[in-house]
C-alpha cells in the first residue's frame, strides 16, 4: 500500500517533500505566519521576551506533551495527564507545608505519576481495555485523590521552591527565561534523543504502525506498551511539580481539562493519531503554536480568553482533516 | 442439573442482573448507613424524599447516557455532550433574558427550539466528521468538547446568565403529579429511544453497524447515515439535558455546565451492559447505571465527603466494571468451569436434526 518502488525514488518524485513531514512543515508554516502576523500588528511582540514567555508559560505543558506523544505514537491515549499535574502540585504542597525537606518531596513526587502510569500499562496490555477507558478511571483517580489531599488550595514557601520560581536565567540585554525551560528543554531533547536513536523508540514506532507485526517480529510489544504510560506518568509528575514552580501553590482544580491542551498540541505538531508517525520536534512546535495563539489574544485585548479554546478546536479540526487527507492519498 | 440451578443460572447470566445487584445492594448501604434513606414523604402535595431527589437528579445524566448508548453502539463515543450541555443552556437562557416577559410560555418555547436547533446542527457536524469524513470518534468529538466550551462561553460572553423565568425553572424543578417534572421528561424520552430501537429496526441496524460497519453496508444497511443519526440523537439528547441543568439553578454558565457529565454518562453505559467495542447495547442497563452514579453520588455527599473526591470512588467502579467485563480478565482470575458441563449439552443434539 505504501510501499515506494525503487523507480518512483529515482524519478522525478524524488525532490518532493516526503507524506510524512507535511505535517511538521504545516505547523511550522502556522507559526511562522501567526508571529509574522504578532510582529505586524503589535510592535511589542517583536521583542525576544514575548517568545521567552511563551516557553516560560509553556514549559509544563512542553513536557507533559512530550509524554503525550511517546502514547500516542503507540496509538494509545492518555486521558490521565491533566489530573497527575494536578495531584503531583498538591503532593508537593502538602508535603513542603507539613516540613519535608524539598530533596525528598521531589524524589516522591517523582514517583508517584510513573506508579500510576505503570499500573494503567498493567491493565491496558494485560488485561486488553482500552486505553482511553483504563486512563479515564486514573483521571478520576488522580482528581479525586487531589480534593482528598485538600479541598483549597495550599501556598508554597519553601525556599528551594521559590528560588526555582524566581530565578531569571538571562542574557545581558534584559530577556530571561525560568529554571523550568531549562528543565522542559532537557526532557525535550532525551526525548527526542529516545523516540530518534534507541531501541525503545524504534519499538514505540513499529507497535504505532501495527501492533501485530510488532508482536510477530518478536518485539516486546508488552514491554514497550507498559513502558509509554510510565512515561507519560513521569512526564506529568515533572510536568506538576514545574507547573508548582510556576504558581506556587497546589490547587485541587488546577490543570482541569489540560489533558485536551496537551492532545491539541501534539495532534497540531503532526503526530498521527492511529500512531507510528510523528517526532517530538513536532510537538514543540504544537504547544508553541497553541502558546503564541494565547499570546495574540492577551495581546489584542478585545478578544477574550475563551477564544483561545475555539481557536485550538478550530486548528485541531483542521490538522486531523491534513492528516486525514494524506492517510487518503496514501491509499 | 435441577431446575433451580437452571432458573439461578438464567438470572445470574441475565444482562441487568449485576447492575440491579449493585445498585440494590448501594440502596441497602445507605439504609444501614442512614435509616431515613427509604422514607418518601408528602410536602405541600409533592412527594420528597433522597429516592426522589435522587430519581430527579439522575434525570439529566439517564438523557445523555441514553444517546450516548446509541452511540457507543455503533462503536463510536461522543466527549463532546458535556459542552453541548452548555450550549443549549446558554442559548435558551441568554434568549429568555432578553424577551420582556421572562415568564411567557411562548418565549420559552422558542428558547427550546432554538437550542435543540443549535444542538441538531451540532450534532450534524460531529456525525459528518465520523461518517463522512472518517475522523475517529473519539477524536472528531475532542474537538468540539474542546471548542465547545468556548463556544458556550462566546454565547454567554464569559458571564453566568441568571434568568427569572418560572416555565424554564419548572424543567428543573417543577412537579408533575406529585413527582418532579424532570423524571417525567427523562422517562419520556426513554420510552421514546425504547420504542423506536426496539420496535423498530433501528436498533438491530445500530447494533448491526457496531458490530461491523463495513459489513453492514455491504449488507444494504446504510451505515454512515446511521452513524451520523446516533451523534445527532446523543447531540438532541445533551441539550434537553442541558436545559435540565440550567434550569435547576435558575442560571447558565458556559464553564460549569455539564462538566465531567460526557464521563458520567460513558460510565453509566458501561457499568450498564454496553460493550465500548460496541455491536450491542442495553438501555436497561444504562439507566440502572445512570442510578447507580447518582445513588453514589448521593452517598458520597451524605458521608460528607467533597463532590471532587466522589471522582476517586468513580475511577474504582470504573476499573471494577471493565476488569469484570474483560475476557482477558475472566480468562485470567475466573476458572473455566462454565466450559465443562455446557459442551456436552451441545453434542447430545442429534446433527441431522431438520429443523421445523
Amino acid at each position: 500500500m505504501t510501499t515506494t518502488t525503487p523507480s518512483q525514488i529515482s524519478g522525478r518524485q524524488r525532490w518532493r517533500i516526503p507524506q510524512r513531514h507535511v505535517p511538521v512543515l504545516a505547523t511550522l508554516a502556522l507559526l511562522l505566519v501567526m508571529y509574522a502576523v504578532g510582529v505586524s500588528q503589535y510592535r511589542a511582540f517583536s521583542n525576544v521576551q514575548v517568545v521567552f514567555n511563551v516557553f516560560i508559560d509553556n514549559g509544563f505543558l512542553l513536557v507533559v506533551a512530550v509524554g503525550m506523544t511517546f502514547v500516542i505514537l503507540t496509538g494509545g491515549i492518555d486521558l490521565s495527564v491533566g489530573s497527575v499535574v494536578a495531584m503531583t502540585a498538591m503532593v508537593c504542597a502538602s508535603l513542603l507545608q507539613a516540613g519535608t525537606p524539598a530533596p525528598l518531596v521531589l524524589v516522591i513526587a517523582l514517583l508517584i505519576g510513573p506508579t500510576l502510569g505503570f499500573l494503567m500499562g498493567l491493565v491496558i496490555h494485560f488485561f486488553e481495555i482500552q486505553p482511553f477507558i483504563v486512563t479515564l478511571a486514573g483521571m478520576f483517580f488522580a482528581r479525586g485523590m487531589c480534593t482528598l489531599i485538600s479541598k483549597s488550595s495550599i501556598p508554597i514557601t519553601d525556599e528551594f521552591w521559590t528560588v526555582a520560581a524566581q530565578q531569571r536565567i538571562g542574557d545581558p540585554h534584559g530577556n530571561f527565561v525560568s529554571i523550568s525551560v531549562l528543565i522542559a528543554f532537557v526532557v525535550v531533547l532525551v526525548a527526542a534523543y529516545v523516540l530518534a536513536y534507541t531501541r525503545l523508540g524504534r519499538n514505540v514506532y513499529a507497535i504505532g504502525g501495527n501492533p501485530q507485526s510488532a508482536l510477530l517480529m518478536g518485539l516486546p510489544v508488552a514491554r514497550t506498551r507498559i513502558a509509554v504510560y510510565t512515561i507519560s506518568g513521569l512526564c506529568a509528575a515533572i510536568g506538576g511539580i514545574l507547573l508548582s514552580f510556576y504558581t506556587l501553590s497546589g490547587a485541587p482544580l488546577i490543570a482541569v481539562g489540560m489533558e485536551l491542551d496537551v492532545i491539541a498540541a501534539v495532534v497540531i505538531g503532526g503526530t498521527v493519531l492511529t500512531g507510528g508517525s510523528g517526532y517530538v520536534f513536532g510537538t514543540v512546535l504544537g504547544v508553541l503554536v497553541l502558546g503564541v495563539i494565547q499570546t495574540l489574544i492577551t495581546f489584542d485585548g478585545t478578544l477574550s480568553s475563551w477564544w483561545t479554546k475555539i481557536v485550538i478546536g478550530g486548528l485541531l479540526f483542521a490538522f486531523i482533516l491534513l492528516q486525514r487527507l494524506i492517510g487518503i492519498r496514501k491509499k | 442439573m435441577s431446575t433451580w440451578t437452571a432458573r439461578r443460572d438464567a438470572i445470574a447470566g441475565h444482562s441487568l442482573f449485576w447492575p440491579a445487584l449493585a445498585l440494590i445492594a448501594l440502596v441497602v448501604a445507605n439504609t444501614v448507613y442512614r435509616p431515613g434513606f427509604l422514607a418518601v414523604e408528602m410536602k405541600d402535595g409533592h412527594l420528597y424524599g433522597s429516592l426522589v431527589d435522587i430519581l430527579r437528579l439522575s434525570a439529566p445524566l439517564i438523557l445523555v447516557a441514553l444517546g450516548m448508548t446509541l452511540v457507543i453502539a455503533t462503536g463510536g463515543i461522543d466527549l463532546s455532550v458535556g459542552s453541548m450541555c452548555a450550549i443549549s443552556g446558554a442559548v435558551a437562557c441568554l434568549y429568555i433574558s432578553k424577551q420582556p416577559d421572562q415568564n411567557a410560555v411562548g418565549g420559552v418555547l422558542i428558547s427550546l427550539v432554538l437550542g435543540v436547533g443549535l444542538a441538531l446542527v451540532l450534532g450534524a457536524w460531529n456525525g459528518a466528521l465520523v461518517a463522512v469524513i472518517g475522523i475517529q470518534p473519539i477524536i472528531a468529538t475532542l474537538i468540539l468538547m474542546v471548542a465547545g466550551r468556548g463556544l458556550a462561553q462566546l454565547i454567554t460572553e464569559g458571564q453566568i446568565i441568571t434568568i427569572n423565568s418560572d416555565p424554564y425553572k419548572a424543567i428543573g424543578v417543577g412537579h408533575l403529579l406529585t413527582l418532579p417534572l424532570s423524571i417525567f421528561i427523562a422517562a419520556a424520552v426513554t420510552v421514546l429511544i425504547m420504542l423506536v430501537t426496539r420496535r423498530t429496526a433501528l436498533g438491530l441496524i445500530i447494533e448491526s453497524v457496531g458490530g461491523n460497519a463495513q459489513a453492514s453496508r455491504l449488507a444494504g444497511i446504510r451505515s454512515g447515515r446511521i452513524m451520523f443519526l446516533v451523534y445527532v440523537i446523543s447531540a438532541v439528547c445533551a441539550a434537553i439535558a442541558g436545559f435540565m441543568i440550567t434550569a435547576n439553578v435558575s442560571s447558565a454558565d458556559g464553564n460549569a455546565a455539564g462538566q465531567w457529565i460526557e464521563l458520567d454518562a460513558i460510565l453509566a453505559v458501561v457499568i450498564g451492559g454496553t460493550s465500548l467495542a460496541g455491536g450491542r447495547f442495553s438501555l436497561g442497563g444504562t439507566i440502572l447505571g445512570a442510578l447507580i452514579i447518582q445513588t453514589l453520588t448521593t452517598t458520597v455527599y451524605a458521608m460528607n465527603i467533597s463532590p471532587q473526591t466522589s471522582l476517586l470512588f468513580k475511577a474504582v467502579v470504573v476499573i471494577i466494571v471493565c476488569l469484570v467485563q474483560a475476557p482477558a480478565f475472566r480468562a485470567r482470575i475466573v476458572p473455566r468451569r462454565a466450559a465443562g458441563p455446557a459442551a456436552p449439552a451441545v453434542t447430545d443434539q442429534p446433527k441431522e436434526q431438520v429443523p421445523a
